[in-house]
């Protein structure tokens, strides 16, 4: 069997580098405030009048700041395996963004094994499949596992 | 105090899921209210309505829809949106007219419906909306209330014991109420056998959305004396405040929170009462009973802590030693709160202010607290919405 080509689920959140992802953020070119998705026009700090910004690498680890799963199946437009896996979802904070980022824990890892503070690191991982590609995501990982 | 304006009349019109019109819900509470206040409905000049985004053009309009179905007698009419704050924003824009001298007697009125079905996200593929992508990741509703409620167990030590006696004190509360949707007295054990929905919340620590409607008539000071009502019970205070950035608290419908690297990170929840507090010159400490918005069991201990009521991470003692119930030293949410109700968003707001005039009037029957004298309200909504309320004597 040949393998599917990966694709980013959603274009331009994440770099597709298997070994050391890290999602795509930007910081303003004024006042040197972090976001992520990628602010484009206007700085929401409000002593800012930036509007200048540049695409930066966020930390690819950082420490839980709460975690839970998904007991149901949600709905479109998640794309779901049948029949239905709960997987785990950890807030994970970045020391150096000082910023908290959702998403979904790598299969295996349940809210059990979870404690806040607990050093996480992003990897790539499927989303879904469809018939002719892989979609991928970014998920966290405990560093020790 | 001059910023001071009465609250004459109450009314709501019982929760639940009736599958009529918001209209017939809101009218009914209005007329309660209207006749609870003694006065005649062209007595009103103006409607202040809270819109419902789910009944179409009527929703939008709210204060004219309200108006016209209590019969058009000339008031003026206004219509506010705020999410779960909608019914505090109508409140302060009849407060606003009333002490700018521009009307004497206002008419604050909220209803909604729930759709039928599931509340899906909108179709289509739309990777610039965080909505659609946090769904795409499989990120939903209950997601950041079990964030919030998991930080509380790793912080605070709390409990899924803890959340659960939260949903027998308010079921028990609600017991009793005509307006609750639920009145069933749950036990520990039956939370613990509902459905984990979102480890470590059950479906019985979430709240559903309802049908309901909520009204309010409130006046100047001067009208409430000359109506011979000038103990009548009192705004106090208003906050409809926005967040300060950066927000620290990942919220709905967002997949970061922001950055609190160059401003220092901020928290909207414990933001919304400190500027009712001020405008009241009342402090914590001066608190009978709080109405709070309990989207989620663990939620209710958050808005405890938030509103000032106890230390940061002390609240699941207070609901341990009993201190919240209805004979306990500070009762919060003596209405049953959403886990009797369920949510209906423009109505909600108004509904809590409902609950506190009751309970400081002496009106609250089988859920009356002693001595009640001040009252607080807090609820939080989407995109920056929120309110707290103060009530007194
Ligand atoms: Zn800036």
């Amino acid at each position: 069997m040949t393998a599917k080509k990966k694709e980013p689920a959603i274009e331009g959140w994440f770099t597709m580098d298997s070994d050391k992802p890290h999602l795509l953020g930007s910081k303003c070119c004024d006042c040197g405030t972090f976001y992520f998705p990628k602010q484009k026009n206007f700085c929401k700090n409000p002593s800012c009048n930036g509007e200048e910004f540049e695409e930066v690498k966020l930390s690819r680890t950082g420490k839980v700041w709460s975690f839970t799963n998904s007991c149901y199946k949600p709905p479109e437009p998640f794309v779901a395996a049948e029949p239905f896996v709960p997987y785990t979802i950890a807030a994970v904070e970045l020391e150096a963004e000082k910023m908290t980022v959702l998403g979904q824990v790598v299969e295996g890892v349940n809210v059990s094994d979870l404690k806040a503070g607990m050093e996480m690191e992003l990897v790539l991982d499927t989303l879904y499949e469809d018939d002719e590609s892989e979609k991928i995501t970014w998920k966290w990982k405990p560093v020790s596992a | 105090m001059s910023n001071d304006i009465a609250i004459i009349g109450v009314g709501m019109h019982p929760w639940g899921k009736w599958g009529k019109n918001f209209v017939e819900y809101g009218v009914k509470a209005a007329r309660d209210a209207i006749k609870d206040a003694g006065i005649d409905w062209k007595d009103v000049q103006f409607v202040s309505g809270a819109a419902t985004m789910r009944c179409g053009y009527p929703g939008y309009v709210a204060g004219a829809t309200f108006a016209q179905a209590l019969g058009w007698q000339g008031a003026e009419v206004n219509t506010s949106y705020a999410a779960c704050a909608s019914g505090s924003q109508a409140l302060a824009a009849a407060r606003a007219k009333i002490l700018s001298g521009e009307c004497e007697v206002a008419l604050v009125v909220g209803a909604d419906t729930t759709p039928k079905g599931f509340l899906a996200p909108q179709k289509g593929r739309r990777p610039d909306d965080p909505d659609w992508v946090r769904f795409h990741l499989g990120i939903t509703n209950p997601t950041y209330f079990a964030l919030y409620a998991r930080r509380r167990m790793e912080m605070y030590g709390d409990t899924q014991d803890d959340f659960a006696m939260v949903k027998v004190k308010n079921a028990e509360h609600g017991f009793s109420n005509p307006y609750a949707r639920y009145k069933k007295k749950f036990t520990a054990e039956d939370v613990a056998a509902s459905a984990m929905v979102a480890d470590p919340l059950r479906l019985m620590d979430i709240c559903a959305t309802s049908d309901g409607g909520a009204a309010l008539i409130v006046c100047s000071m001067e009208y409430a004396k000359k109506i011979g009502k000038a103990d009548a019970v009192k705004v106090a205070a208003i906050s409809t405040v926005t967040p300060t950035y950066a927000s620290s608290v990942i919220e709905m419908p967002d997949i970061a929170t922001d950055s609190g690297a160059i401003v220092d990170a901020q928290s909207f929840r414990a933001a919304l009462p400190v500027k009712a507090y001020e405008e009241a010159g009342i402090g914590p400490e001066d608190i009978s009973l709080a109405e709070v918005y309990d989207l989620s069991t663990a939620l209710e201990l958050d808005w405890i802590e938030d509103l000032q009521l106890c230390e940061r991470g002390q609240a699941a003692q207070l609901v341990r030693e009993g201190a919240t119930k209805i004979g306990g030293r500070l009762p919060i949410n003596t209405s049953g709160g959403l886990a009797c109700f369920g949510e209906a968003v423009p109505a909600q707001a108004i509904s809590q202010i409902c609950e506190l005039t009751w309970q400081l009037r002496g009106e609250a029957g089988d859920r009356q607290v002693a001595n009640a004298n001040v009252g607080i309200t807090a609820n939080q909504g989407l995109f920056g919405h929120g309110s707290s309320v103060i009530v007194k004597k």
